[in-house]
């Protein structure tokens, strides 16, 4: 590790410590109205009334009537309603938005309108829905030839829950009406230039006309990527309608029933094997869009992107379907996709390998990739792939080989035990050629006479580090004292365009462009003089050129890679797994602060333990989330995972800054595939096919292994 | 008025005039815009809004204003001036504890309660006393780190 990878004091440490920093709900003022969404309690239906009460001065409702604009929230296909049309698709479906200056006045009058529904057919099982909102297919070989020559075929199918992101502080958004026609947003999101996008077009108006500011941020991990914009153009209405301030928080339940989360998955993995050898896949991954399409479009690409996982499979057929259900819309999740394909795969590796009567591990790394094979797109791996020494550095941590080993024999007793281990890469940034044709990123460095430097960029600090990262790179080139840089929550007046604050991408991307351009303004430098410096993206050249339409070329520049081990012990009697040991080792190229690094990755590594664990979240037949508390929706405590360990393995790369690659989204990939391994060793060697698997998955695993 | 509520809140003698029934974490932050306590669920499940009550860390979204007659209130505003806080905010500071920073008032006070009671905790007696505090960033681990650098960096002050 180089000098930059030292840590330094958090830049919003104090402010945030002392419970000084500004959340979008902690503005006071007396004019601020509360604006509350009525949700719709039907899963599909026309709407034929909605019956408002008459109203108190001062108070208002808000609907479709009242959007000045374009009633479509622009995210990706636009197919969002600001608020319901004709009828409503999913329970929660803002229909409109009460507002008023008391809180419980808003709640009594919301509990006195009347929506009178006419029932329509609810759709909740992806394989009953005849709707693909997205289809697509990748091909490599001949897998036709490879079946035909297999010794054996395999056939499996896994599924995948939902997951809630479960950030803090949930979603709020606020807008206020300014001079001059303008209207002002702000709130907690991760996108500014996002929800300006659809902000302008829902309220029909010039780009000059609004601006988007991000207040601190309580966690995003995905689910404020999209979800802001329908909520700020929620807000934005309401604002206009009233010509008030008004601002909307959500209340956990409302958050966790309603809004975006982790795409559950159904995926079929037929594989062929001959000679001890994968030779192909045939991969079948469905996921739930839910009632619209938000995200599900590039969620789904990355998904089927990874279905091979980390294994050189020489033929595949990859079909993958985002599925139109009446459940809430499915959007991003930190791993974006590849949780779901990923845990298919190694399971499935898994599954073959005893079978064949091989140890996993073993039969793994027999096919893993290495630098310069090709991807599932015919792309390449241009750099080195550090899986096997990983193995080696988490081997010695943990003694996976010998506890394998131990718990391999017939356990008896209470209690009993497993290990398993997984291997998983994130591709680094957009997927495909999304950088150069559709984001664009312009960065700036501001210099003023005094010398100090302001970063100019709408990436956003969630909670990740970007507000200590990004100073650091340019204080570096600059050899200037951290104090001396500024780097303020963006508001879209001030910053151009450096894109969303997604993908793995703010690091890589971003900070790559301030670190150019701040070798420039060092270049440039002359002092008293007010400086500003530009740069634009620049693709690298060695990529071979991505094409949607077929899936071929580089999906990503370069990758992470992770392995991760989980040792756990089960409770026979109560079912309950414990786990004994959380061992990951990731590889994000450099880390630009030690400790902002290990703090990403110990926690997408537990969030990722919670997914494959204790994290269940279902629709009912009717469409609804009953698992919408923390009573019910069971994220890790401290006591969970008490010993979890993180090292950092460095491969760098060349085109990031410092040889930084994508980090934000990797640990929240790999753990299920190892817990699922660990419980089936533990159940002494069953096949298992769904996570989460629970206490009470356990119980009934128990109980059908004894009536056998 | 005599059947105002009178309670300490970060050691200023303080009457609440309104309903007995009002909701603790509602009027810290709207009657005494104490916004550093944060609502993260309303059910008492995630610990954002905890406070000092007597010592005692509790969620202020549990409480009713009634309960609080005679009680000594802190909340993360009242506790950065002392000089535990001072401690406590320099752990957290060496290890980047701190991400989003929403669990982090409550978090501060959990620290604290637990170092009171326990002033040399083991990991267990740590991981015991923050599981009422969710986070969803960190994985817990720099947040055990910063309890034990307090702890130690701390020796007599608990």
């Amino acid at each position: 590790m180089g000098q930059i990878s030292g840590s330094v004091v958090k830049r919003d440490h104090s402010t945030k410590f002392s419970g000084a920093a500004i959340y979008v709900g902690d503005y006071m003022e007396s004019d601020i109205l509360t604006g509350k969404i009525l949700h719709s309690q039907k899963a599909h239906a026309k709407l034929i009334e909605v019956k408002v009460p008459e109203l108190p001065a001062g108070y208002y409702y808000v609907d479709r009537r009242d959007v000045p604009g374009d009633n479509n929230v622009n995210i990706v296909k636009d197919d969002m309603p600001v608020f319901a049309r004709e009828t409503v698709e999913y329970i929660g479906e803002a229909i409109g938005m009460v507002c008023g200056p008391d809180e419980s006045m808003v709640e009594h009058i919301l509990s006195a309108i009347e929506v009178v529904y006419e029932d329509l057919p609810v759709v909740t099982d992806v394989l009953k829905s005849d709707t693909a909102f997205f289809d697509y297919t990748i091909t490599k070989g001949d897998i036709d030839k490879a079946f035909k020559e297999a010794d054996k075929v395999y056939e499996e199918v896994f599924e995948t829950g939902f997951q809630d992101q479960t950030y803090l502080e949930t979603q709020g958004m606020m807008a206020e009406p300014q001079a001059e026609g303008r209207v002002f947003l702000h709130g907690s999101l991760q996108c500014p230039y996002y929800v300006l996008n659809a902000v302008t077009r829902a309220l029909g108006l010039p780009r000059e006309k609004v601006h988007i500011a991000q207040d601190a941020t309580g966690g995003g991990f995905g689910g404020k990527e999209d979800y802001p914009s329908i909520l700020g153009c929620q807000v934005g209405v309401a604002a206009v309608a009233t010509g008030h301030k008004v601002r909307c928080i959500f209340g956990r339940r409302e958050d966790l029933e309603f809004t975006p989360k982790k795409h559950p998955s159904h995926n079929t993995y037929k594989v062929a094997v001959k000679d001890g050898r994968v030779t192909a896949m045939d991969v079948d991954v469905i996921f739930n869009g839910g009632a619209y399409t938000t995200l599900s479009a590039v969620v789904l690409q990355r998904g089927i992107i990874c279905a091979n996982g980390v294994y050189d499979v020489p033929n595949l057929h990859i079909r993958g379907r985002a599925i139109k259900t009446n459940t809430v819309p499915s959007g991003a999740y930190r791993g974006f996709g590849g949780p779901q394909t990923f845990v298919s795969v190694e399971m499935v590796m898994d599954h073959i390998a005893r079978d064949l009567g091989i140890r996993p591990l073993e039969f793994k790394l027999k096919h893993l990739v290495k630098k310069g094979d090709s991807t599932s797109t015919s792309g390449k791996y241009h750099f080195d792939v550090p899986i096997v020494e990983m193995v080696e550095e988490l081997d010695r941590i943990c003694d996976y080989r010998k506890k394998r080993e131990m718990y391999a024999k017939p356990q008896t007793g209470r209690y009993r035990r497993g290990i398993g281990l997984s291997m998983c890469f994130h591709g680094a940034g957009f997927t495909g050629s999304g950088e150069r044709d559709f984001i664009k990123a312009v960065v700036r460095l501001k210099k003023s006479a005094d010398g100090m430097v302001t970063i100019l960029i709408s990436n956003t600090d969630m909670g990740q580090g970007l507000r200590t990262i990004m100073p650091k790179i340019v204080a570096k080139e600059l050899d200037l004292p951290l104090t001396q840089i500024i780097y303020e929550y963006p508001d879209t007046d001030f910053v151009p365009d450096s894109g969303p604050t997604v993908a793995s991408r703010s690091t890589m991307v971003v900070g790559e462009l301030l670190c150019q351009a701040a070798k420039r303004l060092r270049a440039e430098w002359q002092d008293g003089e007010e400086q500003m410096i530009e740069e634009h993206y620049k693709h690298p050249e060695f990529l071979i050129p991505f094409s949607l339409d077929d899936f071929k070329g580089d999906a990503y520049p370069t990758y992470s890679w992770l392995v991760n081990v989980i040792e756990l012990e089960i409770d026979t009697y109560t079912g309950r797994p414990q786990v004994l040991g959380a061992y990951g080792c990731f590889d994000v190229g450099t880390p630009i602060d030690y400790n902002i690094v290990v703090g990403q990755m110990e926690g997408g590594f537990l969030q990722s333990i919670g997914y494959a664990s204790m994290e269940y979240m279902t629709a009912d037949k009717t469409g609804r989330i009953r698992n919408n508390s923390f009573s019910d929706y069971i994220i890790p405590t401290a006591m969970d995972v008490p010993n979890l360990k993180v090292i950092l393995h460095t491969v760098e790369y060349p085109e990031g800054p410092y040889g930084a690659k994508g980090a934000g989204e990797l640990p929240a990939v790999g753990a299920p595939g190892a817990y699922m391994e660990a419980v089936e060793q533990a159940l002494e060697s069953v096949d298992l096919h769904h996570i989460p698997f629970t206490a009470e998955d356990v119980l009934k695993s128990l109980e059908e292994a004894e009536k056998k | 008025m005599s059947d105002a509520i009178r309670f300490t809140l970060n050691g200023e003698e303080t009457l609440y005039n309104g309903n007995p029934a009002d909701r603790l974490l509602d009027v810290l932050r709207e009657t005494y815009k104490l916004t550093g306590v944060k609502c993260g669920c309303k059910e008492g499940e995630c610990g954002a809004c905890s406070v000092l009550m007597d010592g005692e860390l509790i969620n202020s979204c549990m409480v009713a204003l009634g309960r609080c007659e005679g009680s000594n209130i802190v909340t993360i505003e009242g506790f950065s001036k002392t000089e535990h806080f001072q401690v406590i905010d320099k752990a957290y500071a060496a290890v980047s504890a701190v991400q989003c920073g929403y669990c982090i008032p409550g978090m501060v006070l959990a620290t604290e309660a637990l170092l009171v009671k326990t002033p040399h905790p083991t990991e267990e007696e740590i991981r015991t006393g923050l599981s009422g505090n969710l986070c969803r960033c960190t994985g817990y681990n720099a947040i055990v780190k910063a309890v034990q650098i307090a702890a130690k960096e701390g020796d007599g002050l608990w």
